[in-house]
């Protein structure tokens, strides 16, 4: 119905549709309480874009359209009738599918959860949902999050808006491409280590992680619970800071959330970056064999042990971290000159920018992944067949059990769950997870003394740009190394988003990262702000800075 | 000559805590109810689901620390303990392995010289003194005082329940159960015999149950114990190697499978065999023991900190509220009661080896009844009801207004004994006001002469050979005339009036 509508209006239609669609979530929930639009006509317009272009894409595991408009139609009456009045009231939003929804089929894109549906919603959802916005649908992404592409979704691929031969990234790879399509407003996703901010970042979105312990994580499927946080997929920084106003509301089913009482984010929207200290580590840039040896690269070299241990396992895992400690040198020219094309943008704004060397903490890579496994490993056990999802038939209880795991898991999840387990087993505890854990406080410790000295660190949030379909699953490692600029800032638990700054001669996105300090998003999001404004002026042809 | 050979043991006891929720989230631990009804997502390990501490476990298992001398730790964190069963519905269980929340206590248990638990011990002192054997007494006093180390208590979730419906051949689960908190308290190997044993049990159960944190019943399973079992040679310093038995549901249990694994791990050594590490089920019917697991069939749990809690940070504060709150304990309560109150030693260690026996007592008595006789309800009476109902004395569920009423009545012979102990018995059953039922009953003694007077010349006209016997000195006779008159009078005649009158009269 929705879409004939549009349809028989012809063209003009047609027009008003791209109209309607390139409004930001902040601009269509403006639109909707003036009265220039509804959200049932907001839906009407989202789910026609799905329908058109949802089949090359695949962004969404589960659309329900009749729902999405009969709720548009309460929302839009509980608008007019003043019940609801904030920024998102009847803003279509998409949700990753790793977020239950109750009553709504939630399958974390495997298999082992293809008919779940869940007895109640995410505090994140239920808290989008008070605050009007209108549920489309669950996002595509790759299975359990584990992966950076979106392709292990037990669901098909999830191609790229931008060149729908290269993936969107992941594992929030269908929000991200649903935003940037235009397939809903806004969406949620989750990070445990760059899952928002590098499928944001290729898709030419704004994509934040928050602060660990500042959205609920109640109701988020659990991948590795000391690094998960659920962030914000947009179209602008000042959608970000709204959505996330939103979102970071106290929980008390989530005892590892921080009670906070700085979350009016949207008071940092000004553009001001005035004094504010920016700084970029050289290695980030140029890697750290040419931007002069760190201090804990050196210290990691007497480390003998450490080395040694890691040689005593897989190989290839030894390589990831000698690869690592070389982040720079993966990194496309483009997305260099794009960060540092930003970092004079900012510098222009009244920020002092400077590079420096960060002591970057060796085995970032293989830390995260033995952490995240570990947890990984235990989080995934209650996936047994016994209670809920996939059950296979088998003689006896130990075969259910192995059946079960062995087809409703892939590949990459269970490649996850050995490793995990491997790394718990008596006797490794202490060489591995312990070891980990002790990465994961040097990396903090690295980042607390940049922060002594710095407001925010900036550098790239992907060392490229989105890589062709197939590519990265051919080789695992090479994917897990795609992590490099990301996972840090989930082993450290701090703030970080990214905003677009470009694209590659493909006209491929480039993301900018910024880092923060723990619960600094204020000052990110100002600094991202001023540069987003920066960005549209130049690319509107209008200058306000000349203007002032 | 044969060796002598000496056991080592020490204990895993399980406590289920007598909290309201369960231990993670907000569903109610109350037994029994329909399959599944207590539970939430967080109970029956919904995805995305979350556990919260529940503040209240903390507390007791705080309370039970300090009153078995444990060091309280400051900071501690709960570990997941990983395996894969299907009344666990996550597949692991959380527990504190790296960081319990106490360690490192004792409780003191007392022993004579042979190793005697305390209760027989009690029992030969009370007979020593009731037979005016003073000299006996003392000697039944001279108790060796043990103590026995608490390694550890942590705090854990308990699993559900699987149950096979035989006519379907399934097996079902009902996860009710499932998150309802434990202590676990690890002693140190430091128990020598089942006696000691059963005194270390008798113990931690009376401190548990005087801070209410679980009614410890061992038949229903809120307290259960794994032992731990060696032998070795008397005078050796190393350890054997042990053996744990599980499936213990009785005191009888525990002392029945001590003996019959200490003669089973003695027979392999004296046949030149070793003893194997494993974990062995009881049988009580056959009195037997089988192998469940051996040591190279243990799982490997994959301990880790779980990353969904917080850690527990318990500060200066708390623990000065928890101990302002530790009620009296036992062994003080004992020594208050000897000094306070004229009640015989043995009267003192029934009534407060129960709490709420204790409780009836001290409130009978602030309401005004005498010590002494409140005591002979309790240790008459009530005792002999318990019985023969088979139940504890955390069941009694009479109040102590009433039980005070009804000595009030008998202390002003307004009803006579025979009365007094039908009265109580109802009131035991049903808690009734005892004035108000003798008034509805009309249960109140006679004590107008006149007509006592006209029952009692009935009695000796319709008894000639009673009354012959009786005057040519048979005094056997008078308790027969008296009985009479009592039953003519449904009871409620004052008999030492009868008597009188029936003297005064022939």
């Amino acid at each position: 119905m929705w879409r004939q509508r549009h349809l028989t209006d012809g063209q003009e239609a047609g027009d008003e549709i791209m109209e309607l669609l390139s409004l930001s979530a902040v601009e269509l929930g403006r639109a909707i309480k003036e009265g220039r639009t509804t959200a049932v006509e907001a839906m009407e317009t989202v789910l026609s874009k799905i329908e058109e272009t949802e089949r090359y894409l695949n962004c969404y595991i589960t659309v329900d359209g009749a729902s999405a408009l009969e709720r548009a139609r309460e929302v839009q009456a509980q608008i007019e009738a003043g019940v609801l009045a904030g920024p998102l009231a009847g803003v279509p939003v998409a949700v990753k599918d790793n977020l239950c929804t109750k009553g709504m089929l939630t399958t974390c894109a495997s298999r082992i959860l293809g008919n779940f549906y869940p007895t109640y919603s995410a505090e994140a959802v239920t808290a989008l949902e008070k605050a009007g916005a209108v549920l489309i649908g669950k996002t595509n992404m790759d299975e359990f999050a584990m992966g950076s592409t979106t392709e292990t979704s037990a669901y098909g691929v999830t191609r790229n808006p931008h060149n729908r031969e290269h993936v969107p990234g992941g594992s929030s790879g269908g929000s991200a491409a649903a935003v940037a399509s235009g397939e809903c407003f806004f969406a949620l996703g989750s990070d445990t280590g760059g899952s928002v901010r590098q499928p944001a970042s290729y898709c030419g979105v704004v994509g934040m992680k928050p602060t660990y312990g500042t959205v609920s994580r109640y109701g988020l499927v659990a991948y590795g619970s000391s690094l998960d946080q659920i962030g914000p997929l947009c179209k602008t920084v000042e959608d970000c800071a709204v959505i996330l106003e939103a979102i970071a509301t106290p929980d008390t089913k989530d005892s590892t959330q921080v009670a906070r009482t700085d979350t009016d984010f949207t008071s940092a929207l000004s553009e001001d970056v005035k004094g504010m200290r920016i700084g970029i580590p050289k290695a980030y840039l140029y890697g750290a064999a040419n931007s002069g040896k760190t201090a804990n690269r050196k210290k990691s070299e007497g480390n003998t042990d450490l080395k040694q241990e890691e040689r005593g396992g897989d190989t290839r895992y030894m390589e990831q971290g000698d690869c690592e400690s070389s982040s720079g040198e993966g990194l496309a020219w483009e997305v260099r000159e794009a960060v540092l094309a930003a970092a004079q943008a900012l510098r222009s704004q009244g920020a002092l920018v400077e590079e420096f060397d960060m002591e970057l903490v060796d085995y970032a890579i293989p830390a995260y992944y033995t952490i995240a496994s570990a947890e990984a490993s235990s989080n995934l056990e209650r996936f047994d067949g016994i209670k809920y999802g996939f059950r296979a038939q088998a003689e006896g209880l130990h075969q259910m059990y192995k059946k079960t795991r062995s087809q409703g898991f892939g590949a990459e999840v269970k490649r996850r769950i050995m490793l995990g387990s491997f790394v718990l087993s008596s006797g490794y505890y202490d060489a591995y997870y312990l070891k980990a854990l002790r990465v994961k406080a040097m990396i903090k410790k690295a980042f607390d003394r940049a922060f002594e000295k710095y407001d925010c660190i900036i550098g790239p949030a992907a060392p490229t740009t989105a890589p062709r379909l197939g590519e990265s699953l051919a080789d695992p490692i090479k994917m897990y190394l795609g992590d490099i600029y990301t996972i840090s800032v989930n082993l450290a638990g701090l703030p970080a988003i990214s905003v677009p700054c470009g694209t590659d001669g493909k006209g491929l996105p480039i993301g900018l990262q910024l880092i923060g300090d723990c619960y600094q998003e204020k000052k990110l999001l100002r600094a991202a702000y001023t540069y987003e404004q920066y960005k549209h002026q130049g690319e509107t042809g209008s200058c306000k800075q000349e203007v002032k | 000559m044969a060796k002598e050979y000496e056991m080592v043991i020490g204990l895993e006891v399980h406590v289920e805590l007598a909290t309201r929720t369960k231990i993670f989230c907000g569903c109610s631990t109350v037994f029994g109810g329909r399959p599944n009804s207590h539970t939430c997502p967080v109970c029956t390990g919904m995805p995305g689901s979350l556990p919260v501490l529940n503040k209240k476990v903390l507390e007791y298992a705080v309370a039970v620390g300090l009153a078995t001398n444990c060091r309280i730790a400051p900071y501690c964190k709960f570990d997941r303990k990983n395996y894969f069963y299907p009344d666990n519905p996550q597949n692991y269980q959380i527990s504190q392995l790296y960081l319990p929340v106490c360690r490192n206590g004792y409780v003191e248990i007392e022993m004579d010289a042979g190793g005697a638990d305390e209760r027989k011990i009690r029992a030969q002192e009370t007979a020593a003194y009731s037979q005016g054997d003073t000299e006996g007494a003392r000697k039944a006093c001279t108790r060796k005082v043990k103590r026995i180390g608490i390694h550890e208590i942590h705090m854990e979730e308990d699993a559900g329940k699987l149950l096979h419906d035989q006519r379907q051949d399934c097996t079902l689960v009902d996860y009710n159960r499932s998150g309802v908190p434990l202590i676990e308290i690890v002693s140190e190997p430091d128990m020598r015999s089942g006696e000691e044993v059963i005194a270390y049990l008798e113990k931690l159960r009376l401190i548990i149950q005087y801070l209410g944190a679980s009614d410890c019943k061992l038949q229903e399973g809120s307290m259960r114990a794994d032992v731990n079992i060696s032998v070795r040679e008397v005078g050796t310093e190393t350890l054997g190697t042990r053996t744990e038995m599980k499936n213990l549901n009785s005191f009888r249990a525990i002392t029945k499978a001590i003996e019959a694994e200490r003669n089973r791990q003695i027979d392999l050594l004296e046949e030149g065999q070793t003893v194997v590490q494993e974990t062995r089920r009881w049988d009580e019917a056959k009195e037997l023991s089988y192998v469940m697991r051996s040591k190279e069939e243990a799982q490997d749990y994959r301990y880790f900190p779980d990353p969904d809690l917080a850690p527990v940070r318990i500060s200066e504060a708390f623990l000065e509220e928890i101990r302002a709150r530790q009620p009296e304990f036992c062994t003080e309560k004992r020594k208050r009661y000897g000094e306070e109150y004229d009640i015989p030693q043995y009267d003192i260690e029934i009534i407060t080896n129960s709490k709420h026996m204790a409780d009836i007592f001290e409130e009978t008595v602030a309401l005004g009844s005498q010590p002494k006789k409140v005591s002979n309800w309790l240790m008459v009476e009530t005792l002999r009801l318990l019985k023969s109902r088979e139940m504890d004395p955390e069941d009694i569920r009479f109040s102590p207004k009433h039980l005070a009423k009804l000595i009030d009545l008998t202390e002003k012979r307004e009803i006579n004994s025979t009365v007094a102990k039908e009265v109580f018995e109802i009131m035991f059953e049903e808690d009734i006001d005892p004035q108000r039922y003798v008034e509805e009953k009309g249960l109140k003694m006679v004590s107008d002469e006149g007509a006592l007077r006209r029952v009692v010349e009935e009695v000796i006209a319709a008894n000639p050979q009673s009354v012959q016997d009786y005057q040519s000195g048979k005094e056997r006779a008078l308790g027969f005339l008296v009985g009479q008159t009592m039953k003519a009078m449904k009871g409620k005649a004052d008999p030492a009036g009868v008597g009188k009158l029936f003297k005064e009269l022939l």
